[in-house]
């Protein structure tokens, strides 16, 4: 009787012939995220990944493994030989464990016979160990139509049993879709667009703007905080920083004032767009809402898309500040996000920001810049930060 | 070149300093309350430390208690005084400059019911003793004045509090929060009667972790804190032996050489003063530029600048001030003090604060006052387009 981890998988079951690529992608970012803790193997049987560890280690394990992505549940399981006496000990000491626990009054059985050779049929398997709970709880009963808990026993190469299905995230194993550049500040938004973008697979790297000295080097300390608490998620992540001063100075000096927020952004657009093809990304990502500030607007949108040819995926676009927040929250960002960074840099903006910029107007104005001087000096001088 | 000048702040510890804790980190590690030779020797150690204090201020060995610093301190003496004398009266006095840990103490004792009377500041931070004197009552029992205010520097007149309180037949007492005044300008505890005074370490080129409370022998204080008794207990709770022979020896060479270094930092405050008034405009010096300002502190509003920009490019040239306000995204958190100096919201935002040490030279100074020239320029050219 051994005491085991299982994981089961979500999206990937489904994806076909390369199925067996996610499944490594993910054990690999499996084995990433628990090796300092210490396991002895991790192997897969029909359909699920299993790991032998130290039951000591099983809930900080548990805690980590809930935030790779493309796992749906992890259960602490039981693990016992093909043979009913072994099932029926372990489903009772399982129980125990679960009852302890408290709140629990009705129960049901859910067997799952994958290995068919098995003599015994999972409605008869469900209802001997019914037979076995009840015999040895006698606070417990049955209820096959909505039980306080579930009681599995997963018949395979070995047989399983367990209750508890702690939920992960679901989506995709990191970099099995492609790598994109976060653009992140030090606000609530964009770490929650890098989570989301890196839940369907996407290797996130970030790259973060300041304009040091108008900004303090604490606010880019904040923004590195975030980048920590993602890379949870993400793995290693490579941080650019890049001051824009100069290019705030120039703007400031040259061009009309209520544009002053777009020009930038589209300066932010073509730096990262330009450290992303150097360094093999496919596309940015923003934690843009549509309409959330001036420069969030349609208009604004296409006018920022222009100065790049790189996709820009903004998987907030959609999402309601709330519903942002509470992602936020989710995934442990927020309270980081709302501490108050010092920001002098108000300087620089707009009382009155245009809404509805025309791509006409805005490269007219760009023309009294030497755009790409600006955009190479601000990378030559950027630093790189690695962040796990 | 790098210029530190924010001892206000904190200071750098002296070499000397270094050197004996590291000694006594190997040597002194017995606890001082244990019976054996090694806790003989700690607790010897830390007498020594004390006397050196003392002699230092002029009072007696045992009216100085070691503490973590500052502003622990003020919470023991201020606490301690309010709940000793709570049944003689509930009204207690002063000023609006105060720092955070008297202030902080005050709101909360304001919650609990107490009366509190904030007095008002000057244009330099001055508090009036005619308004303290209007302000005593039959139920005054704690008057707490700071002797340096930390953000300008005026020397509040400490001195004048007892005499008042006598011709008005109070027994209020006094508290002092000595943070920046001991070791940077004379302090007469005897003479003018102060019943507790605080005092911190690393103000003076000591370790951080450590200060001190004095409290007058004819005070009989109960701790806020309960423990095994250490520090008369008042304080208990193993003593910080390496903290405490770091402050001793700290005292013990600024004692040496107060009046020297006096002079020097007098002489380098005076000099940037001079040359910024001649040499940059639209400035405003909140400082008083005489014998009643601390020689180690001068604030000076830039017009048309935010203090945390200048800050930060003085920063990149490797000298090192504060600011009285931060930027933050929630709007600017002003100060108090120059808040309450009647200061204008531009130049609250756009002070600094500049304060001296032994150690600057005028070398250093000189160095400074051209980055700072350069640097206003450039961020005035930035904001004023």
């Amino acid at each position: 009787m051994d005491k085991v981890l299982s994981v089961s998988l979500g999206e990937i079951a489904l994806k076909g012939l390369n199925r067996k690529y996610f499944e490594n992608q993910l054990i690999s970012q499996m084995k990433k995220v628990i090796k300092d803790i210490g396991y002895n193997k991790i192997y897969k049987e029909q359909g699920k990944i299993y790991i032998e560890a130290e039951e000591i280690h099983f809930p900080q394990m548990i805690n980590r493994l809930k935030k790779v992505f493309g796992l749906v549940y992890i259960s602490p399981c039981i693990r016992v030989e093909k043979d009913m006496d072994e099932v029926a000990k372990a489903s009772i000491e399982i129980m125990k464990d679960r009852v302890n626990r408290g709140d629990v009054s009705t129960f049901k059985v859910e067997t799952n016979r994958a290995d068919k050779k098995f003599p015994i049929k999972s409605p008869e398997i469900s209802r001997q160990m019914g037979g076995v709970i009840l015999t040895n709880f006698n606070d417990l009963k049955v209820d096959v139509h909505n039980p306080d808990v579930y009681l599995y026993i997963d018949i395979k190469q070995n047989c399983y049993i367990y209750i508890d299905k702690i939920k992960g995230y679901g989506g995709l194993p990191i970099g099995t879709n492609g790598k994109g550049l976060l653009l992140l500040s030090g606000g609530i938004d964009s770490p929650v667009a890098g989570f989301l973008m890196a839940k369907r697979g996407v290797e996130i790297s970030c790259i973060h703007y300041h304009s040091y000295p108008f900004t303090s080097e604490r606010a880019e300390d904040k923004v590195k905080s975030l980048a920590q608490i993602l890379s949870r998620y993400t793995g290693k992540i490579t941080m650019y920083s890049v001051n824009v001063l100069d290019i705030q100075k120039s703007i400031n000096a040259k061009c009309p004032e209520d544009e002053m927020t777009i020009l930038s952004r589209r300066f932010m657009m073509r730096i990262a767009e330009k450290i992303a093809i150097k360094n093999g990304m496919n596309a940015l990502i923003t934690g843009e809402s549509l309409g959330q500030v001036a420069s969030q607007t349609i208009n604004g949108i296409s006018v920022t898309n222009a100065a790049v040819n790189l996709p820009i995926l903004r998987p907030l676009i959609g999402l309601d500040k709330v519903e942002i927040i509470d992602i936020a929250k989710d995934i442990e960002t927020f309270e980081t996000s709302i501490l108050p960074f010092e920001d002098c840099c108000t300087v620089f903006l707009p009382k009155h920001p245009v809404t509805r910029p025309k791509l006409q107007d805005i490269e007219v104005s760009e023309s009294a810049l030497n755009v790409e001087e600006l955009v190479d000096n601000a990378i030559e001088r950027m630093e790189v930060y690695t962040i796990d | 070149m790098a210029v530190y000048l924010d001892n206000c702040s904190t200071t750098k510890p002296r070499e000397e300093v270094i050197n004996v804790i590291t000694e006594s980190l190997r040597e002194d590690f017995g606890n001082p309350s244990s019976l054996h030779r090694l806790g003989i020797k700690s607790e010897k150690k830390i007498e020594q430390a004390r006397e050196l204090i003392s002699n230092y201020l002029r009072v007696n060995k045992g009216e100085i208690y070691f503490t973590s610093g500052g502003t622990e301190s003020n919470n023991i003496a201020i606490q301690s005084i309010i709940n000793k004398y709570a049944r003689r009266g509930n009204h207690i006095i002063t000023s609006r400059i105060e720092h955070s840990s008297v202030l902080n103490t005050m709101k909360y004792y304001e919650s609990k019911g107490f009366d509190i009377t904030y007095l008002n500041v000057d244009k330099y931070g001055y508090i009036s003793l005619e308004e303290l004197q209007n302000s005593v009552r039959e139920d005054t029992i704690l008057v707490s004045v700071m002797h340096v205010n930390n953000e300008v520097g005026a020397i509040e007149p400490i001195g004048k509090i007892k005499n008042i309180l006598k011709q008005l037949g109070s027994k209020a007492l006094l508290h002092v929060d000595g943070i920046q005044s001991f070791g940077k300008i004379k302090v007469c505890l005897k003479d003018h009667d102060i019943d507790t005074y605080s005092f911190s370490s690393h103000k003076v080129y000591g370790p951080k972790g450590i200060g001190g409370l004095y409290i007058n022998d004819r005070l009989n204080l109960s701790p806020i804190v309960y423990g095994g008794n250490q520090e008369k207990g008042i304080r208990s709770g193993t003593e910080n032996l390496t903290g405490i022979i770091g402050f001793g020896e700290a005292v013990k060479i600024m004692g040496a050489n107060f009046e020297r270094e006096v002079n020097h930092v007098f002489q380098l405050k005076t000099y940037f003063a001079n040359r910024i008034q001649e040499e940059v405009e639209h400035i405003k010096i909140n400082t008083i530029l005489n014998q009643e300002s601390s020689p180690y502190i001068l604030n000076i509003s830039f017009k048309y600048i935010r203090g945390e920009v200048l800050l930060h490019y003085l920063e990149d040239k490797g000298i090192y001030v504060s600011t009285s306000s931060a930027c933050s995204s929630k709007g600017t958190e002003k100060s108090h003090v120059l808040k309450s100096m009647g200061l204008t919201n531009e130049e609250i935002e756009g002070a600094i604060r500049i304060c001296f040490s032994y150690e600057n030279t005028k070398e250093e100074i000189d160095y400074t006052i051209q980055i700072l020239k350069d640097s206003i320029a450039e961020i005035r050219q930035i904001i004023m387009r």
